[in-house]
């Protein structure tokens, strides 16, 4: 019983984390129509950018805001210069650009940082763990990073439901063209949607350096994860994610458990089923 | 109509009569480019003809290598035409399967899930202990081609493996050229054009998706089983996604939907490679730059630039 309700905590801060690079990935899809594999490099951009800030300044949490400052930077920086001028072109050349734009991260970050596999230590005020039950322990880090994941999901419902931008960035994903033609800067809109998916992915990479290390290769395997979120919970919806990210953690985790051979698999038979029973993903909007 | 075939005849010309240079080392990087030209004719099939973006092609490529490791004995040769037939079946087999649940889906939804699917092959051969795991597993003993006692051809022998994978390309592009001339091909040209127009004209779309599906996964597998004969080994890097972006990008760069482009994108890329990795170890930054130039300033991939270079060259013309 306790091993269960240790592997269901395990199970939810691992969906809560595909969550916030997933809705990064989802908004990008639903509002600007556009498929970015590069996705996953931003995450392991952040990564990165945690254990090399972090080994410089000597703690991850200003390691974190500089680097959630950078990655806004990064985001706006290639929406401008390369993003910008797909929205026209077909997701053949979406895809093209944005795999070429993979292999690029890849090689400077096997130029900057090197090959190696890193650790980032977990900050000395949550290295603790605390006891569940009588005979089972659970690090604090973990918990505090699934509040963290929470307190975004919650920040990111007040954004998009409360707030005039959310407004704006749900009537975009609905109907572009329309508010343009009321008026709004939808250029503008769509930079800051993106330089916000890129800073999320960035920060769910960060946040987990120090549980998952800091290895190559790292953002391709939460990449196509993600992908199976999006599928799963429908493209554009951020509640979609949400649950999508959560059945994919408990999936994941249990199949770890109870079939350690097929864990890998057992996600893509989800993926399977829910595509038999709703093509279009569960929460897919109109 | 004779100006349009010389440059493909040339091309061919010095392809047959290459080996003859003796060079083993580009006689065995030749036959690697013409197996990845088979993969990218049957991906062109899904991408080019039929307007279905596949990001897992990988899948069917890395089942039809598979196949033949597994039919492989550790120390005798596997019958080469029942191996064959074998494999080709088999990836025939995945991609109907995987074709059911893909191709409920369209645009976005289809990159993705072709690209899922293709993961969960990987993790098959990759975690499990069918292939041999991460480690992949060798062909000690190359395929055996003998029919009743007569073999035709040795695939010990470098040459002659060029030889087979050379006529086996001729073979797959005149299938698809015969294929896209027939009225299956004809009404594959019509729903990447217009699906809901081919919907209402009565065609059942979904099952001609799904047969040119099936046919792109059984060459797919050809292909995947060639490169294992002629490597002796088979690994889950055949079966990555690294592989599936790889094909699709030669199949964009040669320019899709063009009889001789993803031909001229497998030489064009696998040179490219061969180029950049001479120069230098971190060739990955310079073609993922190029790659991005690429799409950003030539749309239309390397075909187009050649349909203006031969323009400029013969002067005028019809569109080829």
């Amino acid at each position: 019983m306790d091993i269960v309700a240790i592997q269901l905590l395990n199970a939810v801060q691992y969906g809560l984390l595909l969550f916030l690079v997933a809705s990064g990935l989802t908004l990008i899809f639903g509002i600007m129509g556009i498929i970015n594999l590069a996705h996953g490099s931003f995450y392991m951009l952040g990564a990165y950018m945690a254990f090399t800030l972090s080994s410089l300044t000597g703690s991850l949490a200003v390691a974190m805001v500089l680097g959630v400052v950078l990655s806004v930077v990064i985001g706006l920086v290639l929406e401008w210069t390369l993003f910008s001028h797909l929205y026209k072109r077909d997701h053949l050349e979406q895809v093209l650009l944005t795999y070429g734009l993979i292999l690029i991260f890849e090689e400077l970050r096997s130029l900057i940082v090197g090959n190696d596999v890193h650790g980032v230590p977990v900050p000395a005020l949550f290295g603790g763990s605390i006891a569940l039950v009588d005979t089972m322990t659970y690090p604090v880090y973990r918990l505090v990073m699934s509040g963290v994941c929470l307190a975004i999901a919650a920040g990111m419902y007040v954004l998009i439901q409360r707030t005039r931008l959310g407004m704006t960035i749900r009537a975009g994903a609905s109907n572009r063209e329309m508010v343009g033609v009321l008026g709004v800067n939808v250029n503008l809109v769509f930079r800051i949607v993106f330089a916000l998916g890129v800073a999320l992915a960035a920060f769910a990479g960060m946040l987990a350096a120090p549980v998952s290390s800091v290895y190559p290769g790292m953002g391709q395997q939460v990449l196509i994860i993600c992908f199976v979120v999006v599928v799963i919970g429908g493209i554009g919806s951020v509640w979609g994610a949400l649950v999508a990210s959560l059945l994919i953690g408990l999936v994941d985790t249990f199949g770890k458990v109870l079939v350690p051979e097929y864990a890998g698999v057992a996600v893509y038979l989800l993926m399977a089923a829910i595509l038999l029973w709703r093509p279009e993903g569960l929460f897919r909007r109109g | 109509m004779m100006r349009a075939l010389v440059l493909p005849l040339g091309a061919l010309a010095l392809v047959a009569l290459f080996p003859m240079s003796g060079a083993t080392f580009y006689v065995e990087l030749t036959t690697k480019i013409m197996i990845m030209a088979i993969f990218a004719l049957s991906l062109d099939l899904l991408v080019g003809w039929t307007g279905l973006v596949s990001f897992g092609h990988a899948a069917y490529f890395g089942v039809g290598a598979y196949t033949l490791a597994l039919l492989s004995p550790k120390v005798a040769a596997a019958g080469l035409w029942s191996s064959l037939a074998l494999a080709i079946g088999v990836a025939a087999l995945c991609a109907l399967v995987v074709g059911v649940f893909v191709l409920r889906t369209r645009g976005i939804y289809f990159i993705m899930v072709t690209l899922a699917f293709a993961q969960m092959f990987y993790f098959v051969f990759h975690d499990t202990k069918i292939g041999g795991g991460s480690d992949g597993r060798y062909v000690n003993v190359k395929p055996d081609a003998s029919i009743a006692g007569f073999t035709p051809f040795d695939l010990d022998k470098p040459v002659h493996v060029y030889y087979v994978v050379l006529v086996v390309l001729l073979l797959v592009f005149a299938f698809l050229q015969l294929l896209l001339r027939s009225p299956f091909g004809r009404a594959l040209q019509g729903i990447r054009a217009n699906e809901q127009r081919m919907r209402a004209l009565g065609f059942p779309v979904t099952h001609y998706k799904l047969a040119a599906f099936t046919i792109a996964g059984a060459l797919a597998g050809l292909a995947g089983y060639l490169l294992a004969a002629q490597s002796g080994f088979v690994n889950p890097e055949l079966v990555s996604w690294h592989q599936s972006g790889n094909v699709l990008l030669m199949v964009i760069l040669g320019g899709a939907g063009t009889p001789y482009g993803p031909i001229v994108g497998a030489f064009a890329l696998t040179m490219l490679h061969e180029l950049f990795s001479t120069l230098t170890r971190h060739w990955q930054l310079w073609l993922g730059i190029s790659i991005v130039l690429i799409v950003l300033f030539m749309p239309g991939g390397l075909a187009h630039l050649m349909r203006r270079v031969r323009r400029g060259l013969f002067g005028g013309g019809r569109d080829g």
